[in-house]
């Protein structure tokens, strides 16, 4: 018996909602980080879902290439949020305003 | 045929002017001024022996045209620099140069001294050179050239003392008012272009009778206003009287004289365009009769010696405009050459006075009984006044017997009065300058003495033109003068109206007993005058300042165009017109401004706002699905 | 998508005669080349190098005008080359009746602005590369046939420009020398736009796209595309011009920029605008030049009148003169824009004569700035008698600016009259006001400056502290005459404006013939649209029906 997709579904946008939320409350950017990580996350969970429902690989894989380009983010997002803190001691995102207008 | 000695006449103050402005500094002593009444006195001879090459031809034949060069030359139009001889402007020649000769061997010892001694004859020069490009030009852009040269050496001479203010003002007055009447005169002459193709005198006024009346009447009117910027009509008149601020042979010459009279040979030379318009002619002779009384009423009510004289000169020169305006125009021209011989003669005398006084005075309540002290100057003034008063048997008595005459031959008697009136005025004002001045009582201070030798020359010579210029013309029909403009300005009308020519004579000289009379009633007798100045003192006043005109100028035009000037200057043009630019500027700035505050620069702002596009992604599929 | 650029300019088409104006536009070019390589220590070397350039190039310039054929209205001494072949952009040179004298003034006066400029002691070397550089700009802008070429020297104007006013100007400079660059960069890019549009124009009906002026003349644009363009067109020349209400960028840079500076703007950069809307704007949109004749004579007027009216309550020297020029420049485009023989010839000439007259009221004002660094009429008075010669000077200069007859201004001044008369009263009698007010303004300034007792009232303002000894002398009774160098500034200058005013034939009469091929160039078009095209859509006449084409004139 195939779990019927609605339950993927409905995990994929709970984890959304709750990576979104992170993004948009938390001010360490390590966390809002994470929270990224969580929506890439759910959508690759619904990706693969829907790739399973409709008997096509093409969801796998973009999921795999998501979660390449994910990794590849981490290691760039990650430096920049080191060498950030390296600087301003503190990982607050709303420290780091130079680009105000 | 032409005259060869023409163009010299024009060309030796020119270079005169050339060369005391170049090398000015470099002529010791008095000799610049020898210099410049060399050439100008050359200039006279040169324009006498012309005279006799127009003599020795006939009637009809009198006309020499010299073709100098092409000066602008542009499809149909063609303008030449061409120089004209034919009776009237060789009359006007001889006046002008004759009297400027006098005039500058004055000056050599009236600006003794002076320490742009070179400078002063050199614009004396310039001046005669001007004038006579004026009087002798073939065409209307030259005369033009000549008008606004004339007016050019009338401001650096009124301004020659430019260190002091009321000097300054009055020549950059003279210069601006001026060109009021010029600018029309520059329409009217574009005008004459567009009607006839050509500015030569010789094609236009062969076909003038041609024109529509309405057309040769607005003509006729913007060159009518050209001439009476010049010569100080109403209602640009203003600036003559201050003009008096100028050195007084420079007033003698330009501002009685010559310049300013310049308004009644345009009107006479043009008289064809005027006679084919009719009504031009008739604005012309009552703007210059109402002129004529107005000056001559202002004149009275002067205690300036030399503003007295301008507002004459003003009067005079309407009276001058009124003969034009009545066909008189040889009557006309015989009281311009008369008035240049008499009134120079005044002034210069005025300037006698002056320089016998302590402090240049002019005031002629601060005179009086100078005939004792100066003899020659006291005679020469006492026969230049009972020739302008009009008692026979001195120049001015033929020459505005005949102008006042012409109404009364043309059967307007209406003019012929208010023209009696104006001769009334004329003997009163000037009946009052003399006996202020030489008569009576001494109320002077100082102690007054006779010129220096060249003045005293210059002041019999003239004197004599004063004496004895009536011959020019004894008659208005048969007299010298007359018969030899004739071939220009055509046959005096004889006088189908009115009294015969004697007794009109003789009215004349009744106006002017009457009016000699009442100076003398007052001035010379038991009258005490100058209770009556305090007693009328309102009146006076309002003599004295023209009737107010000037300052209604002042308040009317000058100061809301200043006001005009400063709200455009600084209201609209730099915050309306460069308002608008810098608005845009401004506008651009703001737009950034309100723009830029979305980068706030904080991560989650940025978050919150890709949260909500995707929202709205989502709820336009949705809709449009 | 790199163009072929060829190596070598061949000579096309026009002969293979000396390339007189290629020469002429880049001697001066070639003067700053070599300049760069100088020391910069030595300025005194970059001075005199600089003045030769500029003599050597007004001595050439009036060689290549004794080339000049009169009588004709066509194109001469043409110089041709392919540039960039794919584009079909050429170098293409030539010189007419109309461009002729600005190319003159432009050299004749070039020598008097370096001379003007020889007390400057800071970075000599680079203000006179730029002036050096802007010659040749403003030079090829006269002579430039290929629109896009035109297009190139007319932006290159900006940049000397800009530098000479925002490095060497006086004290609100780089405000003045932003505005004056944005300003015009914005009339330009609507120029460019038309530039664009005739040339893809042109491909399409021509099968090949060109900038080629002579070429353009031959098209055929709907009545309403015409008029756009037209606008486009008259939009940037307007700004340079400049046509109130387009003018508030000139007061603040001729204010603002050096002396020199404001000699080459006044005398030349502003001509380049009018030059524009006879050479581009009449010659190429005839029917839509008829179309905006009223509204542009009308902008003229109010011009003339509102430059005037401004110019009258100004203190500061140098704005009455750049007012003045608003007004002036009026007069030059009512001329112009009169349509008829007279009024364009008039136009051109006055463009020279105020080149001539203004140029060398700025240089006077320049001189006198040199001397009391002021320009304050508050300030300056009583000059009269401590300087006796400049005064008579400026008083000459000033004369041909209010145009007495007898000298330069008149002339043009007078004809401009006449032809707006003949075509419209009205027009020519408020431009006649304008004549008066010129007097007022420029008296009452000269009077401020000279005339007045010598003592001032604020003989405080002295600045060295003895106030009560130098008061009764006033603070400038130590300055000097002109001197030397000022004479050569000034002389020849004068010399040209006595001969101008009493002997304009020489410049009239090669003027003429090309005054009269525009003239007639529209007037058929008019003649033709009453006829037939007058609906929209219909395609209104290019010149090329008509006697718009501008020939070249094949040189012996």
């Amino acid at each position: 018996m195939r779990t019927p997709i609605s339950y993927f579904l409905v995990v994929s946008v709970l984890l959304f909602t709750v990576g979104t939320v992170g993004v948009l409350i938390r001010k360490n950017a390590l966390l809002i980080f994470m929270s990224v990580e969580l929506q890439l996350n759910a959508v690759n969970l619904a990706l693969v879902a829907f790739s399973r429902q409709l008997g096509n690989l093409t969801g796998q894989v973009l999921a795999f290439f998501s979660m390449v380009v994910a990794a590849a983010e981490v290691v760039v997002g990650l430096a920049i949020i080191v060498s950030l803190y390296r600087k301003r001691r503190s990982a607050d995102v709303d420290d780091a305003s130079l680009l105000r207008g | 045929m032409s005259l060869p000695l023409t163009p010299f006449i024009v060309l030796l103050p020119l270079a005169g002017a050339a060369i005391l402005l170049l090398t000015g500094k470099r002529w010791p002593g008095s000799s610049a001024g020898v210099l410049a009444s060399t050439l100008v006195g050359g200039s006279f001879v040169l324009s006498v022996i012309t005279l006799f090459g127009l003599l020795g031809r006939s009637g009809s034949d009198r006309l020499a045209v010299t073709h100098l060069w092409t000066w602008i030359h542009v499809g149909t139009l063609t303008v030449s620099v061409d120089f004209r001889v034919d009776p009237l402007s060789i009359v006007m020649a001889m006046t002008v140069t004759g009297v400027a000769a006098l005039i500058h061997v004055y000056s050599i010892d009236y600006m003794q001294g002076d320490p742009r001694f070179p400078r002063f004859f050199a614009y004396l020069n310039l001046f005669v050179f001007f004038m006579l490009t004026l009087v002798l030009a073939d065409n209307f852009l030259l005369l033009y050239l000549g008008w606004e040269g004339v007016g050019l050496c009338s401001y650096l001479l009124i301004g020659f003392w430019f260190e002091r203010r009321a000097a300054a003002f009055a020549a950059k007055k003279a210069f601006i008012v001026t060109r009021i009447g010029d600018s029309a005169f520059l329409i009217g002459i574009v005008f004459i272009w567009l009607k006839f193709h050509s500015l030569s005198f010789a094609t236009v006024f062969g076909r003038a009778h041609g024109l529509a009346s309405g057309t040769a009447t607005i003509i006729a009117l913007l060159l009518f206003a050209g001439a009476c910027g010049k010569s100080a009509q109403l209602p640009l008149h203003v600036w003559l009287p201050d003009a008096m601020e100028g050195p007084t042979p420079v007033s003698a010459l330009i501002h009685a004289a010559t310049m300013v009279t310049a308004g009644v040979y345009l009107v006479v030379r043009t008289h064809p365009i005027f006679e084919a318009s009719g009504t031009a002619l008739t604005v012309v002779a009552v703007v210059g009769i109402v002129t004529a009384i107005y000056a001559g009423f202002s004149a009275i009510g002067q205690d300036d010696i030399k503003r007295l004289l301008a507002y004459s000169t003003i009067s005079q020169i309407g009276f001058m405009m009124f003969g034009a305006g009545v066909r008189a125009y040889a009557a006309a021209i015989f009281l311009l050459v008369t008035h240049a011989f008499f009134k120079a003669l005044l002034f210069l005398g005025a300037g006698s006075v002056m320089h016998a006084l302590p402090g240049d005075e002019t005031d002629m309540t601060s005179m009086g009984g100078l005939r004792a002290a100066m003899p020659i100057t006291g005679a020469t003034w006492t026969i230049a006044a009972l020739a302008m008063a009009g008692i026979p048997p001195f120049a001015g008595f033929f020459s505005k017997d005949q102008v006042v005459a012409a109404a009364s031959g043309a059967g307007r008697y209406g003019l012929w009065a208010a023209a009696l009136f104006g001769a009334l005025l004329t003997a009163v004002y000037i009946s009052r300058a003399t006996f202020l001045t030489f008569y009576g009582k001494p109320r002077f201070r100082g102690h007054p003495h006779e010129p220096a030798f060249r003045m005293r020359l210059a002041l019999v010579l003239l004197a004599m033109g004063a004496f004895a210029g009536g011959a020019l013309g004894i008659t208005a029909t048969n007299g010298i003068l007359a018969k030899f403009l004739r071939p220009v300005v055509g046959s005096v009308a004889e006088a189908t109206h009115g009294l015969s020519e004697l007794w009109l004579a003789v009215v004349s000289v009744v106006v002017a007993m009457v009016g000699i009379g009442l100076a003398a009633f007052v001035y010379l007798g038991k009258v005490d005058w100058q209770a009556l100045r305090v007693r009328f003192a309102g009146p006076k006043r309002l003599l004295q300042r023209g009737f107010y005109v000037n300052d209604a100028y002042n308040g009317l035009l000058v100061a809301p165009g200043q006001a005009a000037a400063a709200f455009l200057a600084y209201v609209f043009d730099a915050r309306v017109v460069d308002g608008a630019v810098n608005g845009l500027g401004t506008l651009f700035r703001a737009a950034a401004g309100a723009g830029r505050r979305v980068q706030t620069g904080l991560v989650r702002n940025y978050a919150l706002g890709v949260l909500a596009g995707a929202v709205g992604v989502l709820v336009y599929l949705a809709v449009r699905f | 998508m790199v163009g072929l650029i060829t190596s070598q300019p061949a000579l096309a088409s026009a002969g293979s005669h000396f390339p007189w104006l290629t020469v002429l536009t880049f001697l001066p070019l070639a003067g700053a080349i070599v300049l760069a390589f100088f020391p910069t220590a030595n300025h005194q070397l970059h001075r005199r190098w600089a003045l030769l350039v500029t003599v050597v190039t007004f001595v050439f310039s009036v060689i290549m005008a004794w080339q000049f054929k009169g009588g004709t209205a066509g194109f001469q001494l043409v110089d041709r080359a392919t540039w960039v072949r794919t584009l079909h952009f050429e170098f293409f040179l030539g010189v007419d009746g109309i461009s002729l004298f600005l190319v003159l003034l432009t050299t004749f006066l070039m020598p008097a602005g370096v001379l003007i400029s020889w007390r400057i002691e800071n970075q000599v070397k680079y203000f006179m590369l730029a002036f050096l550089f802007l010659e040749t700009a403003m030079i090829g802008s006269f002579l430039a046939l290929d629109l896009l070429l035109f297009f190139f020297f007319f932006e290159a104007l900006l940049f000397p420009m800009y530098l000479i006013i925002g490095g060497w100007g006086s004290d609100r400079r780089i405000y003045a020398a932003v505005k004056f660059f944005l300003y015009t960069m914005a009339g330009s890019a609507f120029l460019l736009l038309g530039i664009l549009f005739l040339y893809f124009k042109a491909g399409a009906q021509f099968g090949v796209p060109t900038f080629d002026y002579t070429l353009l003349q031959h098209l055929s644009l709907p009545v309403s595309t015409a008029r756009w363009l037209f606008l486009a067109f008259f939009v940037a020349f307007a700004v340079k011009t400049p046509l109130f209400p387009l003018h508030t960028w000139l007061p603040d840079a001729h204010t603002e920029a050096p002396t020199a500076g404001s000699l080459d703007l006044a005398a030349v950069v502003i001509k380049v605008g009018a030059y524009g809307l006879i050479r581009f704007n009449l010659g190429l949109f005839p029917e839509a030049s008829n179309f905006f004749r009223t509204f542009v004579m009308v902008l003229a007027v109010i011009g003339i009148i509102y430059g005037a009216v401004v110019a009258l309550i100004q203190v500061d020297l140098k704005r009455l003169v750049a007012y003045s020029s608003v007004s002036h420049m009026g007069f030059v485009v009512l001329g112009i824009f009169a349509l008829s023989l007279q009024g364009m010839s008039g136009g051109v000439l006055a463009m020279v004569n105020h080149g001539l007259s203004t140029g060398a009221l700025f240089l006077l004002v320049g001189m006198l700035y040199d001397r009391t660094h002021t320009r304050d009429l508050i300030r300056l008075n009583g000059l009269g008698r401590i300087l006796p010669v400049y005064g008579g000077v400026l008083l000459f200069v000033a004369l041909s600016s209010i145009g007495l007859p007898g000298l330069n201004g008149f002339v043009g001044e007078f004809l401009i009259i006449l032809g707006t008369f003949v075509v419209s009263k009205a027009f020519a009698v408020a431009a006649v006001t304008g004549v008066v007010l010129s007097a007022i303004y420029m008296l009452w300034g000269y009077q401020r400056l000279m005339h007045g007792p010598p003592v001032i009232a604020g003989g405080a303002i002295d600045g060295n502290g003895h106030g009560g000894s130098s008061e009764s002398a006033g603070p400038w009774a130590h300055l000097k005459d002109l001197e030397l160098r000022e004479y050569f500034v000034i002389l020849p200058i004068m010399a040209a404006i006595l001969f101008i005013g009493i002997y304009p034939k020489p410049l009239l009469s090669k003027i003429e013939p090309s005054a009269q091929h525009v003239v007639t160039c529209v007037g058929d078009v008019k003649a033709f649209s009453r006829t037939i095209v007058l609906n929209p859509g219909v395609f209104a006449p290019g010149g090329g029906y008509f006697a718009c084409i501008t020939p070249v004139v094949r040189s012996p």
